[in-house]
């Protein structure tokens, strides 16, 4: 039977099993629409802002293990979409993104709402496509979400202009793909796999830090597996969050910029580094000389070869899929008659206790007074009993989220790490909540980032997503604050934001509840009145401290060694 | 370090700039770049010179890999290879020096093209040392333009870069 691009489109999206697809419609996309309007199986979600879109998109494929989509429209509506598409490509998150296009006998010729889809997204898609032809349509969304869930994921963007979406053709929907230039790697290689586990068993100060790849592989079990059999510390990126049970006695915290004290000690002096999916970056390991002054053998297991050696020279590289990876060296491991040595691991294990102490843990001096942001989280981890899931935005209440928030699973913890995209908190919340209703989702902001995208209480109302937003409100752009405060001698140059809105009025006006928190007492009672509230969207505004800062820290530019604790100042 | 990086890509609208945006993007060098269609009209062939630490070199064998559109890439600089650059030039020709420029060029074993009453257009191929030498021989005050294709490179013997 002959079919328009448009309804094929959408036939291709019910055979990819999309249960959401989070859009907002426009010109070039109204075939698409109608299409979608004639059918049931694929739900639309009508988003306020197409960055929105894209972002929910995300968080809805960071909880589970799926694939997110958006549909958007030409022109604005694409650009709108490029803050999202760019976010969910710095932290490798599979997503199809389908955008109208201008009809293809107007392309080039600055149409109305004509942009360059695929030269705009070029640098932060993993693939993209312009489809010229409705005989390609059912080809290519197969190849995008092949291309988007396999291998490193990543966004992929399919451009259908007005036209091609209006033409018919047979519908056929290929069984498989087959791309010549595009083979993932999925085992490693034996021999390095070997070589990696006696060079582990051989370790006198060995150290796990396993990062985003964990979560996006589903390994979390394998990884607790390696860590437990071996006895090593664990440590896990602000991406791995939730890939290592943080209530383990193994675990030492995140790394990095805001990481441990003792996490990143052990970092920096140990004798063995396994790094599992994740990606050295700057915020991690800090200044690459001095990581690089005391010597260590390291050992990178990666799906990605551009992720190894990029900016740390790697001793055992092993290209491939954590999964098939750290099953076969579990493998190894167990069949090995050795054992790390007893005696260099409790020696090791001493010295990682002794920087516990002397870094003296993550701590901040609560009051009775005013109201600590580190205290809203700790209580909201006490109320969720460690099993919510909870989005952030980004900046200081991010860092606390990630600190104070003890995640024992995966997919719980969503964030915008690699990009760092304020207003990412809200949109990606209302994905989490629709792939996993009556869990509890609870959004962790600021008074800067939640303005960013606020439009989406309006969302929220019409899909009846049952949110609980907590915001720091301490009046400042935090982050940009303390950087000020640190680096800037406390010349505040605007991030200071006059005139914040009544957000329990604003909440209200979204047809929500809003609730206004200025003393600590009130804080566990408001929390637990607000997620009694099964059905409704709650919107706390926490009056914090505005001079609170995070610690650890980490300088920009700074060696991992090189850290401000709490007391230093 | 000098390198020069051979590819096969799909020969689709928009595989040329994938690469082009790849090397701005990361700040790498492109010294020269040249692309044609290869015998399978589906695939173009593309040699990239390029410059830069290990590190770097590495990173963009790596990054050229991940494009979806690159079908397989070789670093040709890593064993025997052949480069090859064609460079037309037109060349300000009177009087006496008709002669010594028509010398040079049977020396450097280029051709002349076209000729008029007060020009020579000459082609000459070579590596790129070689036709950087014959315009430090005809010097500069006489060239009046000179264009040049970007090194071309092939593997020796059984070095074959082949889908
Ligand atoms: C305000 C702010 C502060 C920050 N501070 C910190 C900080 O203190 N500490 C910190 O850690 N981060 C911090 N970040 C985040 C930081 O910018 C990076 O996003 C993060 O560190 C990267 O995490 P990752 O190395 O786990 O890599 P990811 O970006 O999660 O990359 C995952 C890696 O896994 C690989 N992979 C994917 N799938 C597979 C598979 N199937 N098999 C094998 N490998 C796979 C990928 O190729 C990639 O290399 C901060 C961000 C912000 C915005
Ligand atoms: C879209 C965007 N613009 C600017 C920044 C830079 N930035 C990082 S953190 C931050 C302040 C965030 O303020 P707020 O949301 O109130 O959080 P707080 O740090 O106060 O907890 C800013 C402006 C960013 N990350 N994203
Ligand atoms: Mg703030």
């Amino acid at each position: 039977m002959e079919m328009t691009g448009a309804e094929i489109t959408i036939r291709c999206l019910q055979e990819e099993g999309v249960e959401y697809l989070f859009g907002y419609p426009g010109g070039a996309v109204l075939h698409i629409y109608d299409a979608l309007f004639q059918q049931d199986k694929v739900k639309h979600i009508l988003v306020r802002h197409e960055q929105a879109a894209v972002h929910a998109a995300d968080g809805y494929a960071r909880s589970s293990d799926k694939v997110g989509v958006a549909l958007v429209t030409s022109g604005p509506g694409l650009t709108n979409a490029v803050t999202g598409i760019a976010t969910a490509y710095l932290d490798s998150i599979p997503m199809v993104v389908i955008s109208g296009q201008v009809p293809t006998f107007a392309i080039g010729e600055d149409a109305f709402q004509e942009v360059d889809a695929v030269g705009i997204t070029r640098p932060c898609v993993k693939h993209n496509f312009l489809v010229k032809d409705v005989k390609d349509i059912a080809s290519t969304i197969k190849k995008a979400f092949y291309l988007a869930k396999s291998g490193r994921p990543g966004p992929v963007l399919v451009d259908i202009p007005k036209d091609v979406s209006g033409h018919k053709t047979e519908f056929v929907y290929p069984a498989s793909v087959n791309i010549r230039s595009y083979h993932p790697q999925g085992r490693g290689d034996s021999a390095q796999i070997r070589h990696a586990a006696q060079m582990m068993l051989e370790a006198k100060r060995p150290m796990i830090y396993a990062g985003g790849g964990v979560v996006l592989s589903d390994s979390s079990a394998q990884l607790t597996d390696l860590v437990r059999l071996l006895g090593f510390p664990c440590t896990n990126t602000l991406m791995g969050l939730g890939g290592f049970p943080a209530n383990d006695k193994q675990f030492v915290g995140m790394l990095g910029m805001h990481g441990t004290y003792e996490a990143n000690m052990a970092m920096q002096h140990c004798d063995v580094l396994v790094a599992i999916g994740a990606r050295f970056d700057d915020r991690v390991i800090g200044n690459v000389e001095h990581f690089a002054q005391v010597p260590r053998k390291i050992i990178h297991i990666d799906i990605d070869p551009s992720s190894i050696a990029k900016r740390v020279k790697v001793d055992v590289p092993i290209v491939g899929d954590l999964k098939l990876v750290l099953t076969e060296l579990l493998e190894v491991l167990r069949a090995s008659r050795q054992k790390p040595d007893a005696a260099e691991m409790a020696a090791w294990w001493k010295q990682v206790d002794e920087w516990r102490v002397t870094g003296g843990g993550l701590r901040y001096k609560n009051s009775s007074e005013i109201i600590k942001p580190q205290f809203v989280i700790e209580t909201l981890h006490k109320l969720t009993g460690g099993d919510a899931f909870v989005t952030s935005d980004v900046g200081q209440h991010q860092m606390w989220a990630a600190q104070y928030y003890k995640f024992n699973h995966p997919r719980r913890w969503i964030n915008s790490g690699g990009l760092g995209t304020m207003g990412f908190g809200l949109p990606a919340a209302m994905g989490v909540q629709l792939k996993h209703p009556g869990e509890t989702v609870a959004c962790v902001t600021g008074e800067g980032s939640i303005q960013m995208n606020i439009q989406e209480l309006s969302t929220c109302k019409q899909y009846h997503l049952p949110i609980k937003v907590l915001s720091l409100n301490n009046g400042y752009l935090g982050m940009v604050r303390q950087w000020q405060e640190f680096f800037h001698g406390n010349r505040f140059s605007e991030s200071y934001m006059d005139a914040l809105p009544d957000f329990v009025k604003v909440a209200e006006a979204y047809g929500h509840i809003g609730m206004r928190i200025d003393k600590p007492a009130d804080v566990e009672p408001a929390m637990k009145e607000a997620f009694s509230r099964k059905n409704d969207l709650v919107f706390m505004d926490f009056r914090t401290d505005s001079t609170e800062n995070v610690f650890p820290m980490v300088p920009g530019g700074k060696g991992l060694s090189e850290v401000v604790l709490a007391e230093d100042l | 370090m000098r390198h020069i990086i051979s590819l096969l890509m799909e020969n689709e609208a928009g595989a040329l700039s994938r690469v082009a945006g790849l090397f701005s993007a990361r700040g790498y060098n492109i010294e020269s770049l040249t692309v044609a269609p290869t015998e399978d009209a589906t695939l173009s062939r593309m040699t990239i010179v390029t410059s830069g630490s290990d590190a770097v070199i590495e990173q963009i064998n790596k990054q050229l890999n991940k494009l979806v559109d690159v079908v397989s890439v070789m670093d040709l600089s890593e064993g025997e290879h052949i480069e090859r650059e064609l460079m037309l030039l037109k060349l300000r020709a009177e009087g006496e020096a008709r002669e010594e420029l028509k010398r040079l060029t049977d020396i450097f074993r280029g051709r002349i093209l076209d000729v008029s009453d007060h020009t020579y257009t000459i082609e000459l191929t070579g590596s790129r040392v070689k036709l950087d030498s014959f315009i430090d021989a005809i010097g500069r005050d006489l060239i009046l333009e000179t264009v040049r294709t970007g090194a071309s490179g092939i593997g020796r013997g059984n070095r074959i870069l082949k889908l």
